[in-house]
């Protein structure tokens, strides 16, 4: 008998910063305007998506001491939209990213339980530690927490925010008009907490929400990272959407549940993906490869090799050689603020194997930061897009995708109106919704119904 | 005068669970069921904006009400429990298409990078109809919500110690509100340029660092949201005494303070007019309103048989920092009229039961006041600054650019 097929779980991310966006296309619209959320999450629900999920910015990004402008600059704030969103959207999920280091357990627990009373039960966090001076110099925080902080912040912020969620019951509120009395129990949302990164104690003024706690999404690929989402998060925003090192990522994380206590179906694992469907299959080739050239400009291209040459090559013709000079090494990197930095850690190496490269199919920079830089994850028609995300997904190397679109905000509705029928076909993705909440559609439990197993153990 | 924006009377109405009066909950037009349902607040919402109203205030706090000033209580007889006030604005915006929204910041605990694009993208989402009421919070029990600062306790509320403790309050709150408005500004309109020409998405030079330094925090920006469709949405605050006044009057697109007549309301108007003079800001628009809690009826007897019922119930008088009005629309009319006379360009009526006096004044007062001739009979404009007569603001960074 052959195994049951995996539902596939779906969610699309409303593409932010970096240069995913083809901004420059016709088709494109506002990033910032509300009725671009709007379209967005509408496209999404009607393809029946679990949910939305929006990034966070704290900080414009910079590189050689100025603003970088090649890309889409400014986001709105996270909350705000995905409450205006619930609005206008009955059943998609609404995920945010909201920085741990930036904020307060005590602020950030009472805007995801208000989200969740607003939404009636469909919002979800996604919690990231920043720890980088640069970001810390909007806030009254600073920049004080130490690289090695942050996820131990990030837990005990996680934490902390729990016993808030967990501080009401759910049954406090009798609202009795006969005996006069509102609260069950004057200390409804009591808490105390003491750890290393806050002393905190009163009473949560939140009422206990429909799904009881947000949804927890986490990302983040350290070892550090790994086990703070098997150990707290109900799914994980992942990058690994190639096969096999999907697979490697989905074993290596799922495998670190039990020790948490956990069952193999409590962790979601959703890469991010991009997509170009076309008519066929070499259509979709085609159109991939202009989208990749719209993506990287001449200015593009050379601001890309600045991050491993770390110095300016604004005078470098980037139809021409890549340099010959060679990268800056140094603390100091003329990039703030962007998370890919982190990938060039050797960067003499990396100039020396791209030289190479592109000596060798005589690339100019522009066709070698084309060559080396992110492709589209699934490209072809609507049949060989359907077939090759379910593939992904039976053979356990995703639980299913968050789709980040290169057009805003339009960019979702072709896969909406063409794939999402097929994989319903296929009967592996809903028809209808069956359930209101978040969870419902995720397949999690309420965490009423879980106990605090979790937390007993980590 | 000429601070004095526009000679048409204001209403805006306050909005807090069930409504001011602490047993308005136990009435047959209360929901208290529903105050944590965003269909509850999509209600009131749309009822006021039926009633053509500027804009609604809505209450918020970062730790449970209380029937004391600065501790919390252990009462189970009164509403308890708050969503959070911007959130609940976010979700009514796309239901309403004209009133203002207008939610609450305890500039206290927040960090003003976020309230500021928290704000911003509020206008957005309403395409124009956001503000913020900014509060303090002397108590010290949320403080010990956040656990980084201790705030002195206060005993009394005007020895020189409590003075002390509200000043530097208010003052990090004008910080708080400089750094907000700052950041809506570090955007130039016209930042935004898609150039494919130069592949410039914007032009950085339209973007501005804020450097705020304070006391309290500093703010590098720009922020990360562009400049909002207001520009500048509203800032408004409540004010008791002089040292808020002076923040009304330096920082405020409105102020409301809490006169019990006509007399009182003339020399309110008049410090915050004085306070205006020294900031140097005498030319510019500033709305002062009244705050009035408003128990309406279509019977005087039946509103005051109403707040005695509520008080009973209670089991003491309800009593308030604002002037508390038993009795019919025409009445509150008249005494709306005399108090605007006085130099009050708006008010901000706080219904005791929201679910009985917010109709009242959406189907009784308006009317009246309409059928006086002193209030708009349709929305004139598609944005809170355009309904309250304030231009939309220039930008500070880019006048200084072109200078």
């Amino acid at each position: 008998m052959s195994k049951p097929l995996k539902q596939i779980h779906l969610a699309a991310h409303f593409p932010g910063v970096n240069n995913t966006t083809v901004w420059s296309d016709p088709k494109a619209g506002s990033h910032i305007e509300f009725s671009s959320f709007v379209h967005f999450a509408r496209t999404a629900e009607r393809a029946k998506f679990d949910f939305l999920f929006l990034a966070e910015g704290l900080r414009l990004r910079e590189q050689g001491g100025q603003i970088y402008d090649l890309d889409v600059v400014g986001r709105p704030d996270t909350f705000t939209v995905l409450a205006a969103l619930a609005a206008v959207t009955e059943h998609l999920g609404l995920t945010g990213t909201i920085n741990s280091t930036f904020n307060e357990p005590y602020e950030v627990a009472r805007q995801f339980a208000s989200l969740d009373h607003l939404s009636g039960g469909r919002s979800a966090w996604n919690v990231v530690t920043s720890w980088d001076a640069f970001t810390g110099e909007n806030f009254r925080r600073g920049g004080f927490l130490p690289q090695e902080e942050r996820y131990s912040r990030a837990k005990e912020f996680l934490a902390t925010a729990h016993e808030l969620f967990d501080s009401w019951h759910g049954d406090e509120i009798l609202a009795d008009r006969e005996t006069g009395t509102f609260l069950r129990d004057a200390k409804a949302g009591a808490f105390v907490h003491t750890g290393q990164h806050f002393d905190i104690h009163g009473q949560f003024n939140v009422p206990r929400s429909p799904q009881g706690r947000p949804v927890i999404f986490q990302a983040g690929d350290s070892e550090e990272g790994r086990e703070f989402a098997a150990s707290s998060a109900d799914a994980i925003f992942s990058r690994y959407a190639a096969l096999e090192a999907g697979r490697a990522f989905y074993q290596d994380v799922k495998s670190r549940l039990a020790k948490y206590g956990r069952g193999h179906d409590q962790l979601l694992i959703l890469p991010a993906a991009s997509f170009v469907l076309g008519d066929t299959d070499d259509e979709a080739q085609e159109l991939a490869k202009e989208v990749r050239r719209a993506q990287v400009s001449g200015a593009t291209a050379l601001k890309h090799l600045e991050f491993v040459w770390n110095r300016d090559l604004s005078a470098y013709d980037p139809e021409g050689p890549l340099p010959d000079v060679d990268p800056v090494v140094s603390e100091e990197h003329i990039s703030r603020g962007r998370a890919q930095v982190r990938m060039y850690r050797d960067p003499l190496a990396t100039a020396r194997e791209w030289r190479e490269l592109a000596a060798a199919n005589k690339w100019s920079i522009r066709d070698l930061v084309i060559e080396t830089g992110n492709r589209q994850n699934f490209i072809g028609s609507p049949a060989t897009v359907a077939r090759t995300i379910n593939d992904f997904v039976q053979a356990d190397a995703s639980d299913g995708f968050i789709l980040v679109p290169h057009i805003t905000p339009g960019g979702l509705d072709v896969f909406a109106d063409q794939v999402v029928p097929l994989l319903q076909e296929q009967g592996v993705f809903r028809t209808e919704y069956e359930g209101r909440t978040l969870r419902d559609h995720l397949g999690l439990a309420h965490p009423d119904q879980i106990g605090d197993d979790r937390r007993a153990a980590s | 005068m000429s601070s004095t924006p526009s000679s048409s009377l204001h209403l805006a109405v306050a909005l807090d669970g069930t409504g001011w009066h602490p047993a308005s909950w136990r009435e047959p037009a209360a929901r208290p069921r529903e105050l944590f349902t965003a269909a509850y607040w999509a209600d009131l919402v749309t009822e006021a904006e039926r009633g053509l109203l500027d804009f609604v205030t809505i209450e918020d706090g970062l730790g449970p009400q209380s029937s004391h000033f600065l501790d919390a209580d252990e009462r189970t007889d009164q509403v308890r429990g708050r969503l959070d006030a911007v959130l609940i604005a976010s979700r009514v915006a796309p239901l309403t298409r004209h009133i203002g929204l207008v939610p609450t910041v305890v500039s206290t605990h927040t960090e003003p990078f976020h309230i500021s694009k928290a704000i911003a993208t509020l206008d957005y989402v309403s395409n124009g109809r956001a503000g913020l009421r900014v509060q303090i919070t002397a108590r010290p029990n949320e403080a010990d919500h956040f656990g980084r600062r201790t705030i002195p306790r206060i005993d009394a509320y005007d020895s020189p110690a409590a003075r002390e403790v509200v000043t530097d309050l208010f003052d990090e709150a004008a910080d708080h509100v400089e750094v907000v408005r700052r950041l809506w500004d570090s955007w130039e309109d016209d930042a935004e340029i898609r150039d494919a020409a130069t592949g410039r998405f914007i032009d950085r030079d339209k973007l501005h660092y804020i450097d705020f330094e304070g006391r309290h925090f500093s703010v590098k920006g720009p922020s990360i949201t562009p400049r909002p469709p207001q520009g500048q949405p509203i800032v408004s605050a409540l004010a008791h005494d002089t040292v808020p006044y002076r923040l009304v009057a330096r920082a405020a697109d409105v102020g409301y303070v809490t006169p019990y007549d006509v007399d009182e309301a003339r020399a309110l108007v008049a410090r915050i007019r004085a306070e205006q003079n020294a900031a140097g800001r005498a030319a510019e628009p500033l709305h002062v309103f009244g705050d009035l809690v408003v128990f309406l009826d279509d019977d005087p007897a039946a509103a005051t048989a109403r707040r005695e019922r509520l008080d009973a119930l209670a089991g003491q008088p309800y009593t308030s920092d604002a002037l508390i009005f038993t009795g019919t629309a025409p009445q509150l009319a008249d005494l709306l009229q005399d108090l605007h006379g006085a130099g009050l360009s708006g008010f901000r009526l706080r219904p005791a039961v929201a679910g009985h006096d917010l109709p009242a004044i959406t189907r009784g007062l308006v009317p009246e006041l309409q059928r006086r001739g002193v209030y708009r009979r349709a929305y004139e404009a598609g944005t809170l600054r355009g309904l309250l007569g304030l231009a939309r603001p220039a930008n500070r960074y880019a006048a200084t650019a072109t200078a």
